[in-house]
């Protein structure tokens, strides 16, 4: 097995949690963030879809989502930023038996909100939500959701049928909106009793109709914490914002080369800020033109512009995935993502000037940051 | 009736770090079997079978040299005194 560095975050410093297809890594800088100290490789050998970080309650509990090929996705986590990981005896993360359904992946781990600090959700291929009320001691399928009676319809992307977006909302406890791939978002107003389709002017080119109910690849969509209205969304083919809690959605896909993509991340203070990575289209799922390009919009979609400053802008045929994207929160905000081919990208300045954390991982599935 | 079961590397810290464990009782299948090996490796099931009770679908296990997935899968008969392989498949990593 490969040797595994560690690293001992001091409180003030930036984490990133990168997620690959052999596992997970770590990087630590401090507020400056010019270097970065790696460590990993955790869970060696283990597709890593998933990671996340739990802050509330005093804790400094890093989640993981290891899928093995031999044995199987469970979801384990870390007190001592890496150290040690619990290896639950009984998988944590699994389908009640009248489902007959065997869990497949785990997608996304979510925190809830920051006063329900025991609450967690967790979402996984094929498409269903779990949800923890004791800080992830245990867990369980909300069955609403699986019940729901569109499941049937749903159909798998290129993925895989996953649910791979998980937003409670900021301001009302009984609200959550999930994503689902391709099934297209989903929103329960009474805590997951009950849920609906919410993709109204989202498109599904791949369908006659282009408008249906359901049944939208969406990729990735993100919410702004402190003005929850506004959300933006990345669609297989297509660039929405709402401004109406993702009710209804409007086309922005002003000034991009494309409007298909994966990644998307939104500034943490201001709802006009998101940032995209735009690829050529869904037959060729790469940076267009060569030129790996991120692009940044100001004023909530308007006007996007391309943020190049350190990144290849020649025979760059990369590949940013939906998971791959993260903003921390200070000012000014860093930006971060992964590529399929392990390189990985950092901005201290919302994106003005990049620079090359690691070049050589395995292929990044998931970036998340946080502030220690 | 007694069975000899022989784990995986990467799954011995799961089972005492032992490679081989012993188990004793009346077993007509290998799920029987398997069944004695969970009640003393209980962090092994999960990591064999999904919770539909089926074997991972890159997990092979052999008795007596045989892959069951050739000779009747979990409901085939098993011997007193067989050796019973745990093995991850050649894919993954």
């Amino acid at each position: 097995m490969p040797n595994i560095r560690h690293v001992k975050p001091k409180k003030g410093d930036i984490l990133l949690l990168v997620g690959t297809m052999k596992g997970a890594f770590l990087f630590r800088a401090k507020r400056s963030r010019r270097s970065w100290d790696l460590a990993g490789p955790y869970f060696p050998g283990s597709a890593v879809y998933a990671m996340g970080y739990d802050d509330r309650d005093g804790r400094r509990r890093i989640w993981a989502g290891p899928q093995s090929m031999h044995f199987g996705s469970l979801l384990r986590s870390s007190d001592n930023f890496g150290k040690t990981w619990t290896n639950p005896e009984e998988a944590n993360v699994k389908f009640p038996t009248r489902t007959e359904t065997a869990l497949q992946r785990i997608w996304q781990i979510a925190p809830g909100r920051a006063d329900e600090p025991n609450t967690l959700y967790c979402g996984v291929e094929p498409a269903a939500l779990f949800v923890s009320k004791d800080a992830g001691e245990t867990w369980n399928l909300m069955e609403a959701l699986w019940d729901h009676p569109q499941r049937a319809n749903w159909q798998p992307g290129g993925g895989g049928l996953c649910l791979h977006t998980i937003l409670p909302d900021p301001e009302d406890k009984k609200r959550m909106r999930i994503a689902v791939s391709a099934a297209g978002m989903y929103v329960t107003d009474d805590n997951g009793a009950t849920w609906r389709p919410s993709n109204k002017g989202v498109r599904a080119e791949f369908l006659p109709n282009k408008y249906p109910e359901f049944g939208q690849c969406v990729h990735k969509v993100v919410q702004a914490p402190n003005k929850p209205q506004r959300m933006f969304l990345q669609n297989h083919w297509g660039l929405y914002r709402s401004d109406d809690r993702g009710e209804s959605w409007t086309d922005i896909a002003n000034g991009v080369p494309s409007d298909f993509g994966f990644a998307m991340a939104i500034h943490p203070e201001d709802p006009d800020r998101a940032w995209i990575v735009p690829l050529e289209s869904d037959q060729f799922r790469c940076t267009p033109e060569g030129k790996l390009r991120v692009y940044r919009t100001k004023n909530a979609g308007k006007k996007w512009e391309p943020m190049t400053k350190g990144l290849p802008q020649k025979q760059a045929y990369e590949t940013v995935l939906r998971d791959a994207m993260a903003v921390d929160s200070l000012d000014p905000a860093g930006v971060y993502f992964g590529t399929r081919s392990g390189k990985l990208f950092a901005s201290s300045d919302e994106g003005k000037r990049w620079s090359t954390v690691i070049d050589g991982l395995p292929p990044i599935l998931t970036v998340k940051t946080t502030r220690v | 009736m007694s069975f000899v079961f022989v784990i995986p590397g990467p799954l011995r810290e799961l089972a005492g770090n032992r490679g081989a464990v012993r188990v004793n009782g009346r077993a007509e299948s290998i799920s029987d079997a398997l069944t004695l090996l969970w009640s003393q490796c209980p962090a092994v099931r999960d990591r064999v079978l999904t919770e539909l009770g089926e074997v991972r679908p890159h997990i092979n296990i052999f008795v007596d040299g045989e892959s069951i997935r050739d000779s009747g899968g979990l409901g085939a008969s098993v011997r007193e005194g067989a050796e019973i392989f745990i093995l991850p498949a050649v894919s993954g990593g």
